[in-house]
């Protein structure tokens, strides 16, 4: 019964989107009694999603087995926290969870967005409606998750237990947050075309979605990045797997369309191209979508391959992307251009980050579909893999961050070049004095870390210039954000650099009694011994590792054998230490009464997530301070 | 500068750029790009040691073979038609067995032995990529 008012919910839902669609297009055209009805359909229309959202968390925690979607991905032995995770564990969940985030955020603009001109909103309002209607007809004819089973089985049949983690309670919803909250953007640049409202005031009211969805991206990425490190037990943070980087190119495109939206808010420039950036970047999110859902890739991450699936989203895709792209081929003539700048500008800087960001997204795009259409058209089968990313990306990746150093050292408008010089030599100095020291230090590091770690050196300087002679106390908050965002990116550099030149890896096979030294660690293997849990039994290696003459410390790599569905999966243990972390795998008994090992000390890895979590308190930091001004204007506007 | 030739600097520059990018883009899938390969496949092509390969098959029975280091294993790949010696060292998935399918990215060393950096066995039939599964089950009927 419950499951059926949860359909019966999204089924509302879908019809009162389509209500939204039609009264916002009345709307725009004058017609004010419609108008009226827009941003409380978009309200009740969230409330219903989310009502059939927080149905289906009900039915996995209850573990309700006559449901389709329950039995084949939960299991009454699962912890709490799995079973409730394990809604979004799969295609139908993952998805309605999508759809409820796409109403949510339609419902958050309806509710709170106040700057933005009365017909603009009702574009972007019918816009997010016009998503929302392809995805909820997604849903209900193709991923329906409230399918049911008659006769009701006795027992589910689990999750996979690479899943089976509080990385799953927060990874998933948070990036989803992030690709999905783009649509708010997109959903704004079709307004503004709709209306040719294109201009600072709108760019101001743009902002904050903008940054929000970017945050939550960025938190995201960065924890399914350390998930997939500790978890996958391969020593690796990043793999250029095709899943991620449907999570990095809408990050890249966010990024871009972030600083293109301040030079549009500021002096009013790059009019066409914001809007541009802003259609691509919920593309990619939805490109991404594709590839992740469609079942062509398949990894942790793709669930089921079903290809009516895969044309459905391909239709939708298509319509989204080339209705938003004819909209703006047809509009884009009629928006005028804003005001120009100087070579040597703020504005020029936050161009060349435009460039290179796009660059980057460019390669990133051609390395995940290239092997996709090589096949399609000639069937060869072919991967493209961290050799290529690394080769083609890292280099602008790197000038990349040059430019990050000195744009925000730069005055709008018009600068000047000698100005800029003497503004950025401190920085400068450091990385040069960074690419010395570390080539004495480490004379065989490749060329990539190296300047990596040369230019993170200068760059957390040049971050922290725009406070130089500041009155730190009055600098406003979204200055604040700027700085803590760009020395979060040097952290996480520096973090990314020292993890590929200086990480120790030993792989051994030893006997108990045996100590094996890897990076400042001496690891004493004390012995294997069988332990177990709700749905698991596992053998359990004991590590004794001493740094110098300190107490040792207990490390406890496992093999675990899950036996709902029957998995084994690697355990590693882990211990972080203020310079680096000791990561340990337990492999398999080599018959002769050893067991095989794999160690590694990896200095500084932290720094990447520490840097990705620096970057969202960074990009936090901004929201508030834009939203806080945008407040307090709007208050002395009305006083006055 | 008059607005008009500002942007068309900029867009030049924008091409510049993009142009470059694409450049750097295709010489690098030129040399990165790792193409799939069946024993029978290395057979017929020569192929350089080096170049970066997916090779994938099954495991010959009775070819998994220890050495004494505890780590290191070797093996032969084969489809049925022709076979190829690898060697992994590393700890190998829970379902890499004999007779099992395997999927191996490595490189060709000078005499000829596929040298494999990862292994991925034949997993749960729902996380397998469908281009490692259909190869799979290539060989697998092969076999019968």
């Amino acid at each position: 019964m419950i499951a059926e008012a949860g359909l019966a919910a999204l089924w509302l839902g879908a019809a009162l989107c389509a209500l939204q669609l039609i009264a916002a297009a009345f709307a725009v055209r004058g017609q004010a009694e419609l108008a009226a009805i827009v941003r409380p359909v978009a309200v009740a229309q969230a409330v219903l999603t989310a009502a059939a959202f927080a149905i289906l968390i009900w039915l996995f925690v209850r573990v309700d087995l006559s449901v389709k979607l329950v039995f084949e991905n939960d299991h009454s032995e699962k912890p709490l926290l799995y079973r409730f995770a394990a809604t979004w564990g799969n295609h139908e969940g993952s998805m309605l969870m999508w759809v409820t985030i796409l109403g949510v955020a339609g419902a958050a603009v309806a509710l709170f967005e106040r700057k933005l001109e009365a017909r603009t909103l009702w574009a972007t309002l019918g816009g997010q409606a016009a998503i929302a209607l392809g995805f909820y007809a997604f849903l209900l004819f193709a991923s329906n998750p409230f399918d049911r089973l008659d006769p009701a089985p006795l027992e589910g049949q689990g999750l996979n237990p690479l899943l089976q983690d509080p990385g799953l309670a927060f990874h998933p919803p948070t990036l989803y947050c992030g690709y999905v909250g783009l649509s708010v953007a997109f959903s704004f640049a079709i307004g503004a075309l709709v209306t040719r409202d294109v201009g600072p005031a709108f760019a101001r009211a743009m902002r904050p979605w903008v940054l929000g969805a970017w945050i939550f991206l960025t938190l995201g990425i960065t924890a399914g990045s350390y998930w997939a490190y500790y978890e996958l037990g391969w020593g690796g943070w990043w793999f250029w797997d095709p899943v991620e980087n449907a999570s990095l190119m809408p990050w890249l495109a966010a990024t871009a369309l972030l600083h293109s939206v301040t030079v549009l808010a500021t002096r009013d420039g790059l009019r066409a191209w914001t809007l541009m950036l802003a259609v691509i970047a919920f593309s990619m999110s939805m490109v991404g979508t594709f590839l992740v859902r469609s079942g062509i890739l398949t990894s942790v991450h793709a669930f089921a391959v079903d290809p009516r699936r895969g044309s459905f989203l391909l239709v939708l895709l298509f319509l989204y992307i080339g209705g938003a792209l004819a909209l703006f081929g047809a509009r884009v003539g009629t928006v005028r251009e804003g005001a120009r700048f100087d070579p040597v500008s703020r504005e020029a800087g936050l161009v060349a980050n435009n460039l290179l960001l796009s660059a980057i997204l460019g390669i990133v795009l051609v390395g995940t579909l290239y092997p996709l259409i090589v096949e399609a058209v000639s069937g060869t089968k072919l991967s493209v893999g961290p050799p290529y990313f690394n080769a083609a990306a890292g280099p602008l990746a790197l000038i990349l961050v040059a430019v990050m150093g000195a744009a925000p050292l730069l005055r709008w408008r018009r600068d000047n070049l000698r100005l800029l010089l003497r503004r950025i030599a401190p920085a400068a100095i450091a990385a040069f004095i960074a690419l010395v020291a570390v080539k004495l230090a480490a004379p065989t590091i490749r060329i990539l870390p190296w300047l990596g770690l040369a230019l993170a050196a200068g760059l957390a300087l040049a971050s922290v210039a725009p406070l130089w002679r500041r009155n730190l106390l009055r600098t406003p908050l979204f200055v604040w954000g700027m700085v803590v965002a760009h020395f979060g990116i040097a952290v996480s550099l520096a973090g990314m650099a020292c993890d590929s030149s200086f990480t120790v890896e030993k792989l051994v096979a030893a006997r108990v009694g045996e100590t094996i030294a890897v990076g400042p660690y001496q690891v004493r293997f004390a012995g294997v011994d069988p332990t177990f849990g709700a749905n698991w039994q596992a053998l359990e290696a004991t590590l004794e590792a001493r740094r110098g003459d300190g107490d040792a410390l207990i490390l406890q790599p496992q093999a675990r054998f899950y036996w709902a569905p029957p998995t084994e999966t690697s355990e590693s243990a882990i211990h972080t230490a203020i310079d680096g972390q000791l990561y340990t795998v337990l492999g398999k008994a080599t018959g002769d009464g050893r067991w095989q090992l794999r160690l590694w000390w990896k200095p500084f890895v932290t720094l990447i997530w520490a840097g990705g979590a620096l970057i969202a308190i960074g990009g936090t930091l901004a929201l508030i301070g834009r939203v806080w001004r945008g407040r307090t204007r709007r208050q002395e506007a009305f006083y006055e | 500068m008059k607005p008009k030739t500002q942007r068309l600097a900029l867009a030049l520059l924008a091409v510049a750029a993009i142009v470059a990018a694409a450049l750097l883009a295709l010489s690098a899938l030129k040399d990165q790009a790792a193409y799939f390969y069946t024993p029978s496949d290395v057979a017929k092509v020569h192929l350089e040691p080096g170049a970066a390969v997916r090779l994938g098959g099954m495991v010959e029975k009775g070819s998994i073979k220890r050495l004494p280091d505890g780590v290191t294993i070797t093996f032969v790949v084969t489809d049925g038609g022709a076979s190829v010696p690898v060697r992994f060292s590393g700890i190998v998935p829970a379902l890499f067995r004999e007779g099992s399918g395997v999927v191996a990215d490595g490189k060709f060393d000078a005499a000829g032995q596929f040298v494999a950096a990862t292994i991925l066995a034949k997993h749960d039939e729902r996380y397998v990529p469908p281009q490692v599964a259909g190869a799979m089950h290539k060989s697998e009927s092969l076999r019968k």
